[in-house]
């Protein structure tokens, strides 16, 4: 007869850098169910919408969490510039674009050592890190921060990045795509690491989609859905194709991520070269009446930024929905039928980011 | 042997957005490598030395910090890594933030900015190693006061008799 | 893309959500504001390939909710989110946390 018995997983536990709790109902070694327990990071940022005006909001939402925090910063501001029928010229729709992968680019990485640690691939997660270490300084030449960048303003850029640095990152990106290959390869067809990834943690497409999942959680299981397809900065003039994989395992999940670190690099390569002359940002005048929900593709998956103004200089609500609060249910059901050695690994490849989640 | 030639650290997010915690774990990888002051990251308090700590610690953190640092060993030394473990920061006006890990318990080195940058952590951790030695020297002192009193027990009781 | 907000009330909620469900949207969001007026402005989001629906509907102080968790199973997080943040009674969540999700330092913050 098996044993029924209840583990909590957390909040401080060896391979989470961020606390999240779960509650394991287990049957011997297999999971039957898993609660997830939040509420370790929840700071209340939301309500500084009635202390911060509109302006320093962009700020505060850059701080939602410090690894998508590009995405945030550019997502509020692109909210708020939507109800004050704001353009911004062309030369910020293409910098905002570059640094956004770039964003991307260091949030993989970043995920990609987490993960080689998660199953004790030391070595390969220190070499991650070390990579992404030239990803943050070329971060940090364009902007003036490795984690916080506070480059998007309302409007536009807070300042422009001059061509030649941008010539620069295109040959330090050239110079580093070897390096990521090879990164990217050992972990993709080393057998120790598929036979610890492949056929874990299965979902169908349909499960995914029900259960509301988002980014290389969905793709994982075969749907076709990015939502840099809707077409906002310049994504719409560059050349890229969704990445899915079939099996809906965590090798899958895995092989989308890891795929797309690929597929970045590329993408700013296109974006610097089409990048236009101009200006980087526009006068902004009066207050924002209105409301709209922004979409837009963070590494971990859609983000939702809804922001509701009335003619003040305070907004009335900004809330948030971030890819990982709608991982969650996910998340849960992958654990289902899975082994609690296994767990660890489950968390960490949908590449949970708990800030984010909590706000 | 001093204890600062090889203490073990444990890190903890209290609530931040987690930008200072890439940048402690950055702060382990090899450019930067904490390593090599022998330091070693631990995913146990029971093991722990140094315990950096991250972010202006909410509600439900509260007891989660108490209980990792009533279970770290003596001596002990406490980080507080990035403006919103010193005091609060951005979200200082919250409703859910108590603002500061120091209001919780003690805290030995405060290392600002936002996000913490790991050179700046790890100047803070070598003056928080410095810490721990002072420490340990203070404890040995205590011990020996002890180990006297012990000797002197039979007076004592005699006395009180 | 298309983006399309449409006011309803709360006693049509649960038939504009089965209607929803049975064209094969997803949840995307759930989320409330208070009014100037003082009620609570509920809005969920549903998506459908790149498409949105957003529906908006407002209850007085005190009134509750019916949940779509029934009908949506992620609606379980957002609607425990909505009940913890303002104090809003949300009905028939799947699963309940009553009130446990966030547990908060002030009860009903944004209320």
């Amino acid at each position: 007869m098996s044993n029924r018995s209840v583990v909590p997983f957390g909040p401080q536990h060896p391979v989470l850098p961020e606390p999240i709790h779960l509650d394991l109902v287990l049957e011997d070694e297999v999971v039957v169910d898993a609660i997830p327990s939040i509420g370790f990071v929840h700071r209340g940022l939301e309500k500084l919408v009635e202390v911060k005006d509109f302006n320093e909001m962009a700020y505060v939402a850059e701080r939602i969490c410090g690894i998508c925090s590009y995405g945030h910063g550019f997502g509020y501001c692109d909210a708020v510039e939507h109800i004050m029928n704001i353009e911004i010229p062309p030369r910020a729709q293409y910098l905002r674009t570059i640094l956004f992968e770039m964003s991307r680019l260091h949030s993989h990485m970043l995920w990609f050592g987490l993960l080689a640690d998660g199953f004790g691939f030391e070595s390969l997660f220190m070499d991650a890190w070390r990579i992404r270490e030239k990803l943050l300084d070329m971060l940090e030449e364009a902007t003036g921060g490795r984690v916080i960048f506070s480059i998007n303003k309302i409007g536009g850029m807070r300042r422009d990045i001059p061509k030649e640095m941008l010539k620069s990152f295109r040959q330090r990106l050239e110079d580093l795509t070897e390096d990521l290959k090879v990164t990217v390869r050992t972990l993709l067809e080393d057998p120790a690491v598929k036979s610890r990834l492949s056929g874990v943690g299965v979902l169908t497409a349909d499960e995914v989609e029900t259960l509301g999942a988002a980014g290389p959680f969905l793709r994982g299981s075969g749907i076709r859905r990015d939502s840099r397809k809707l077409g906002y900065l310049a994504y719409d003039d560059i050349d890229f194709d969704i990445i899915t994989h079939n099996d809906g395992d965590t090798y899958a999940r895995t092989y989308v991520r890891a795929m797309e670190i690929l597929q970045s690099v590329d993408i700013i390569k296109q974006a610097i070269e089409k990048t236009p002359a101009g200006e980087v940002d526009v006068p902004v005048k009066g207050f924002p009446n209105g409301e709209y929900m922004t979409r837009i593709e963070q590494p971990r998956g859609e983000a939702c930024y809804y922001v509701k103004a009335n003619g003040k200089k305070f907004l009335e609500r900004m809330r948030v929905r971030t890819p990982t609060f709608a991982n969650i249910p996910a998340l849960t059901a992958s654990l289902r039928g899975s082994e609690l050695a296994d767990i660890p690994i489950l968390i960490l490849a949908i590449d949970p980011c708990i800030s984010c989640t909590e706000r | 042997m001093k204890l600062s030639k090889s203490p073990w650290l444990l890190h903890y997010d209290a609530s931040s957005c987690n930008g200072c915690d890439i940048e402690v774990l950055a702060a382990t990888t090899p450019r930067f490598d904490v390593e090599r002051f022998g330091i070693i990251n631990t995913g146990n308090p029971k093991h722990a030395d140094i315990l950096v700590i991250t972010g202006g610690v909410n509600n439900q953190a509260k007891s989660v910090v108490k209980q990792i640092y009533s279970q770290m060993p003596e001596p002990k030394v406490v980080v507080a890594a990035g403006i919103c473990a010193c005091d609060g920061g951005i979200f200082k006006d919250c409703y859910n933030i108590m603002g500061g890990v120091d209001k919780v318990i003690p805290v030995d080195v405060y290392v600002p900015g936002c996000a913490v940058r790991p050179e700046a952590l790890i100047d803070g951790v070598v003056k928080a190693l410095a810490i721990l030695d002072q420490k340990r020297d203070a404890m040995k002192s205590h011990a020996a006061c002890e180990i006297n009193y012990d000797k002197n027990s039979d007076t004592k009781e005699k006395n009180q008799a | 893309m298309e983006n399309i907000w449409k006011d309803i009330t709360e006693e049509t909620l649960l038939n504009e959500v089965q209607v929803l469900r049975a064209d094969k949207y997803r949840l995307v969001q759930q989320c409330a504001r208070k009014t100037e007026e003082g009620n609570y402005e509920l809005l969920y989001s549903f998506g459908k390939g790149y498409d949105a629906e957003h529906l908006k509907f407002q209850v007085a102080p005190g009134q509750s909710v019916q949940s779509i968790s029934h009908i949506f199973p992620p609606a379980f997080l957002y609607e425990n989110e909505i009940h913890d943040l303002f104090g809003i009674e949300i009905k028939d969540i799947t699963l309940d946390f009553r009130g446990g999700l966030y547990r908060t330092a002030v009860k009903a913050p944004f209320a």
